[in-house]
């Protein structure tokens, strides 16, 4: 194309292949991170079904759409389904893993802080998917 | 160009006409009718969720059942009944006049495509089945209720048939019917999204279509693809999906970045900035499309590599789409702009583009989209996309094209007013919707618990749909009116540009 000359462009281009070169580069350094279990984190079960969550600890105490863990400590959660695809949120702390009937997903955190958190279904499940709710306790055991 | 109100004919030689401007108008027709109807149905969901429910306040909608039933013909509609056949209303139109041919290459394919739509609509309308516009498995198979579910699936397999043949019509008509004078490289750029979308459609849709039928076997309990409880998978079905629909999101886009290809440079008065590099960046983005399905899928368990993988190639795809807006902006610098109603939809609409794709970018990069994914932010990155970019260089197409279909102006003044609102409505929308979904509520929801931002967010999206819903009150009074008491447009200029760029809308109908 005559008339003038392109070079603009491909300044242009040059700079969003670097700026998505560095988000990649970013993401994947901590996502890589995210992903490491640490050691000795205790497992809990987690069964989605609709509509309801039921958590299985390693002590083999149950609790249904409510979950006790404490503060300091990390977690690993074993997440099934028995029905339809779920997906297991507690948004306050970035955890997010769908329940995959026929799957084992696992999905790890270590609660901060003391408090109570929402447990929420992530994925359409049906007719009460928007009530699928459940709380989490993040409590102090010396306490 | 056709002229229909000032040389009436009876109905039905339009409806049994092969002729691509006659086919042009039904799909024009049919696809502004069902973003009408697929749009009532949105401001429904927003009514609904202007309030939790709180003992018998705040509730519109009988039930979660219904609910999940109007999102999901929502955006079935607006998707498959909206968006793709407007598309080929346009191409209907421009693509043989830009290749300087009588017609599509095949009349009559073309006339049969078109006509696929109506049953397939009436079976998604009055099935309204409640699966999401994805009918996820299992839920799909042992969960969704029939004969819905089953009337989806026959409705889907027929539009995905209807939109290949119009696809290798498309291909066919630019590639063997452009005129022995015309090189491949003088084919306007707007023709080019048809032969880059088309090409898309037909490599992507049979993957869908091979979905569709394992759903439909498994519902009927004959196999198990994607039934767990028969030892079937149902990510599997999610790589079938979005295998096929990742690509179609750029099915959709595609055509609405030609149709801003042809209004910018029109009413910028000066040629488009790079031609090479907007038919660079089409077939950049037909390659692209196809590797990264799998950022839909982060949570379902894919292992880090895999996610790097996918996470690479949707990255990979961001400098064509960047490419364009640099196009456009390029090519309006230092022109003498008329801020027509066409032209403010199409800069909009490119605006609106590139915050949708900076959202996009957030999703993908993989640990922030374990916030985003299936909250509000996935429901406001995608609607920048549906409605900021592609609905509104369609509707700008609309205007555009408008004195050439009827004859006569649309008025300016309205069509301006209809621009602002809808412009308004959509930043107040959809920019909300991706910080309420950073406040993390989940998407599909017929309710949520009454958390006071969440409500205080809600409540904007909700008075910004209502926003839209007026202003395509006015659009809509604006096109019946003006159609038939408008005043006549001089169809050599309607918008007093100077004929210099001008496309010669010469399509002779033999109607006429
Ligand atoms: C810069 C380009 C783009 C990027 C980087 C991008 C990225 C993404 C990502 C990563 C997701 C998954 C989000 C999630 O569910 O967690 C997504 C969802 C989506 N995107 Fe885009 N996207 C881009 C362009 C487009 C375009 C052009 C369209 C459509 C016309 C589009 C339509 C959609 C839709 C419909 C969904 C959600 C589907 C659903 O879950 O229902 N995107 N996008
Ligand atoms: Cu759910
Ligand atoms: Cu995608």
């Amino acid at each position: 194309m005559s008339g003038h000359s392109n070079y603009p462009e491909w300044i242009y281009v040059a700079v969003v292949i670097a700026l998505m070169a560095w988000v990649g580069a970013e993401a994947w350094e901590a996502e890589r991170l995210v992903e490491h279990i640490p050691e000795g984190a205790e497992v809990i079960k987690v069964t989605a079904q609709q509509w309801f969550w039921t958590f299985e600890h390693e002590d083999g105490t149950k609790e249904i759409g409510e979950l006790h863990v404490e503060v300091g400590k990390a977690y690993k959660f074993e997440i099934r389904s028995k029905d339809v695809i779920h997906s297991f949120n507690i948004h306050d702390y970035v955890v997010l893993m769908d329940a995959v009937p026929g799957r084992v997903n696992t999905v790890w955190f270590a609660p901060d802080a003391v408090g109570i958190h929402d447990i929420q279904c992530r994925e359409y499940c049906g007719l009460i998917h928007y009530n699928m709710r459940g709380t989490l306790y993040v409590e102090d055991p010396s306490s | 160009m056709v002229l229909e109100l000032q040389k009436p004919r009876p109905i039905w030689q339009i409806m049994f006409s092969t002729h691509h401007t006659d086919i042009g108008l039904l799909y024009l027709i049919s696809s502004l009718a069902f973003l009408f109807l697929g749009g009532s149905l949105a401001l429904a969901i927003r009514i609904e969720l202007f309030l939790p429910n709180i003992e018998g306040t705040g509730q519109i909608i009988a039930d979660s059942m219904t609910f999940n039933r109007i999102f999901t013909v929502h955006g079935t509609t607006l998707i498959f009944l909206f968006i793709i056949p407007f598309a080929s209303a346009v191409g209907n139109y421009f693509v043989p006049i830009m290749v300087r041919y009588k017609d599509m290459a095949y009349p009559k394919l073309n006339a049969i495509a078109f006509w696929m739509i109506p049953p397939a609509a009436v079976l998604v309308w009055l099935g309204f089945a409640d699966f999401t516009w994805y009918a996820q498995p299992p839920y799909s198979i042992i969960s969704a209720p029939g004969p819905a579910a089953d009337m989806w699936i026959f409705g889907l397999k027929i539009l995905g048939v209807s939109s290949v043949l119009g696809a290798i019509n498309f291909v066919i008509t630019i590639l063997k019917c452009k005129h022995p004078d015309m090189s491949i490289g003088q084919v306007p750029l707007l023709a080019w999204s048809f032969l880059a979308t088309s090409v898309i459609i037909i490599v992507a849709i049979p993957t869908f279509a091979a979905a569709l039928l394992m759903l439909l076997t498994d519902r009927l309990g004959v196999s198990g693809f994607f039934n767990p409880a028969m030892g079937g998978d149902p990510i599997a079905y999610s790589h079938l999906f979005w295998f096929t629909f990742h690509p179609e999101v750029y099915v959709l886009v595609i055509p609405a970045i030609g149709m801003m290809y042809e209004i910018i440079p029109r009413f910028s008065r000066k040629p488009i900035y790079s031609y090479n590099s907007g038919v660079f960046a089409f077939v950049m983005l037909s390659l692209v499309a196809f590797s990264s399905w799998g950022h839909h899928m982060f949570a379902t368990g894919m292992s880090f590599t895999e996610k790097t993988v996918f996470m690479v190639g949707t990255l990979a795809a961001v400098p064509a789409s960047a490419m364009h807006v640099f196009n456009f902006i390029a090519t309006m610098w230092n022109g003498r702009i008329k801020f027509a109603t066409p032209m403010m939809w199409a800069v909009g609409g490119i605006a609106l583009f590139f915050a949708a794709g900076a959202g996009g970018v957030v999703n993908t990069a993989m640990p922030l989209d374990f916030s985003t994914h299936d909250s509000y932010w996935v429901v406001g990155h995608f609607h920048l996309f549906v409605m900021g970019t592609i609905a509104f260089g369609s509707i700008g197409m609309v205007y555009y094209m408008f004195p050439y279909v009827t004859g006569r102006m649309y008025n300016e003044t309205a069509g301006k007013v209809h621009f602002f609102l809808s412009f308004v409505g959509t930043i107040l929308v959809f920019f909300t919707q991706h910080v309420l979904g950073l406040y993390g509520m989940p998407r599909r929801v017929f309710d949520y618990p009454p958390i006071p931002e969440w409500i205080a967010m809600n409540q904007i999206a909700s008075v910004g749909a209502m926003i839209i819903g007026v202003s395509m009150a006015i659009f809509l009074v604006n096109m019946i009116y003006s159609s038939g008491k408008g005043q006549l447009a001089n169809t050599e200029d309607p918008f007093g540009l100077g004929g210099k760029y001008y496309y010669p809308f010469e399509a002779k109908n033999p109607h006429h």
